[in-house]
């Protein structure tokens, strides 16, 4: 028979442990890193693994500097880091991903007291304090080396050879009439499946999704933010089409750019997104139009950035006004 | 002497206008995109402190209390505008990258700051070691603040190249970002460093 053991509460363990969440992100990112490794060949691969391995390092040495106890076997660090890679486009120079990770661990996350404290989502932070730190290196895109768009313009490729990497436009800038023309869209199948230019993880939507699906599945994330993102980004898009009311192509909005990416790994952070349901729907309706708008009517093509960025400041005002009721608790306004 | 140099230290450290009191932070995130900028910003605002500070102190038992705010604006209205004449005649170019800020330093809290708790309650001897303390210390801070910014968004240290042409600088340092950015750092490794993490 076994002793009885008496003990104060908590009496029932979740088996979910902070390292066993972010390994669960880690492992849903793998198929997308894939993707962006087999359009755009070792280059993101390399860009990757600097990133991961300077947020490593950053977060050991921050926290070896500030006396706290090193925290680098939790993941998290691995997760900014291969988001950071996610959100750069396959060309920046190679000191590029260490300095912006650096930002995000030192600046953005251990500078507010690490992990579950940051304000912001590290990795997007980051990608915006260089995009306007070095907007040249950020906003230089090139073509992947398998899919529709390879060999549409001039680009010489290899490793070391970031300089030879010549501009050209993403589908989203082309679909603003920022740069191209419409003939140069790419088709439809070829946005989803991968091989359109932008940033290495955002290529592939379907290897997006799958590993959405499996972090629903684990119930690392809720279907709430995402689904009411890009259901918003949908609507407005659609409606809000460029000859008049309801002639947008919503599909083609939905699936380029970082809108999956997004919605699904970014806007769902733990610590810079709302804890209530409502909250939740609230923030992704938030960030749905905000990226309409700056789709739509900004100066950038794109706009998912700068609308989660935006939210995840909303966000403790959100949890304020939508926390329920405490059961018991005698109502003020009565 | 001995209590005119701490006055003057309390100025530089002890109670600095920008990293202990958090005063003026208008031109100080505005105008730290250069080293060159804080020195002459700095400067201006020390000529203005040490004037208004010294007639501040000596009329202080002419200015009636209930209108001492509007008095005291007065007079270091009367300094900024010499400042700003003599800037636009013999410094054109510094005064063109200062802009607004110049004619601003009416309202600079720190000047009002210490009209109100030092130029009034002290002598005028004391109230010049003062405003001249307050000076340096802003100025010292504000030239730190435009050392970094401009180090690091422009690769430039008074306007001299300090790194190789390869360096790509971070813009975002000499944007409005960068100001907050770096004060935020610099005031939280100065409160590290001098033990006040309260």
């Amino acid at each position: 028979m076994e002793p009885l053991i008496v003990s104060s509460s908590p009496h029932v363990y979740s088996k979910d442990t902070t390292a066993r969440i972010m390994l669960d992100v880690v492992l849903a990112l793998l198929p997308a890193a894939a993707a962006g490794v087999y359009f755009f060949g070792g280059r993101a691969a390399l860009i990757m693994v600097i990133s991961v391995l300077s947020a490593v390092m950053t977060e050991a040495i921050v926290q070896k500097l500030m006396k706290k106890p090193v925290t680098i076997s939790d993941w998290s660090a691995v997760v900014t880091g291969l988001m950071l890679a996610f959100n750069l486009p396959p060309t920046v120079p190679l000191w590029l991903p260490v300095v912006g990770s650096a930002i995000a661990i030192a600046l953005v996350k251990q500078a507010f007291g690490g992990l579950g404290h940051n304000f912001m989502n590290p990795a997007l932070a980051a990608r915006a304090i260089l995009l306007a730190a070095w907007p040249v290196y950020m906003t230089t895109w090139a073509d992947p080396i398998r899919g529709a768009a390879s060999g549409m313009a001039s680009t010489n490729w290899s490793v070391s050879g970031a300089t030879d990497a010549v501009s050209s436009a993403t589908p989203l800038a082309i679909l603003k009439g920022l740069e191209g023309t419409e003939e140069q869209l790419p088709p439809l199948w070829s946005i989803i499946v991968g091989g359109t230019r932008g940033c290495l993880g955002e290529t592939s939507d379907l290897a997006l999704l799958i590993g959405a699906a499996y972090l629903l599945w684990r119930r690392v994330i809720s279907w709430r933010i995402p689904v009411s993102f890009i259901g918003t980004v949908a609507l407005l898009t659609w409606i809000l089409g460029p000859q008049g009311l309801f002639t947008g192509n919503a599909i083609y909005h939905i699936f380029s750019g970082g809108l999956m990416l997004g919605a699904f790994y970014m806007a769902t952070d733990y610590s810079s997104s709302p804890v209530t349901p409502k909250g939740q729907i609230i923030m992704g309706i938030g960030c749905g139009i905000i990226t309409s708008i700056i789709r739509l009517y900004g100066g950038y093509p794109e706009g998912v950035t700068y609308s989660i960025l935006l939210m995840n400041v909303a966000t403790p005002l959100i949890d304020r006004f939508t926390m329920p009721r405490i059961y018991g608790e005698v109502r003020a306004d009565v | 002497m001995k209590k005119a140099l701490s006055v003057f230290f309390n100025g530089v450290i002890n109670e600095n206008p920008t990293f202990r009191m958090v005063l003026g932070m208008c031109p100080t995130l505005a105008l730290t995109t250069a080293a060159i900028n804080g020195i002459g910003m700095g400067l201006a605002t020390t000529f203005v402190l040490i004037g208004s500070n010294l007639v501040i102190s000596l009329l202080k038992n002419f200015i009636p209390q209930k209108i001492r705010i509007p008095a005291f604006v007065v007079v270091i209205a009367t300094f900024v505008t010499v400042v700003s004449m003599i800037m636009q005649a013999f410094l054109p170019e510094l005064n063109e990258s200062l802009g607004i800020y110049i004619p601003l330093i009416v309202v600079n809290c720190i000047i009002l700051a210490r009209a109100e708790s030092f130029a009034s309650k002290n002598s005028a001897l004391l109230s010049v070691v003062d405003g001249l303390g307050m000076g340096v210390g802003f100025t010292l801070a504000l030239l730190l603040l435009g050392s970094i910014r401009e180090i690091l968004g422009a690769g430039t240290w008074f306007g001299m190249p300090v790194f190789p042409e390869s360096f790509s600088p971070a813009v975002i340092m000499i944007l409005p970002p960068g100001g907050f950015i770096t004060l935020g750092l610099v005031l939280g490794l100065l409160n590290k460093l001098t033990g006040r993490t309260e």
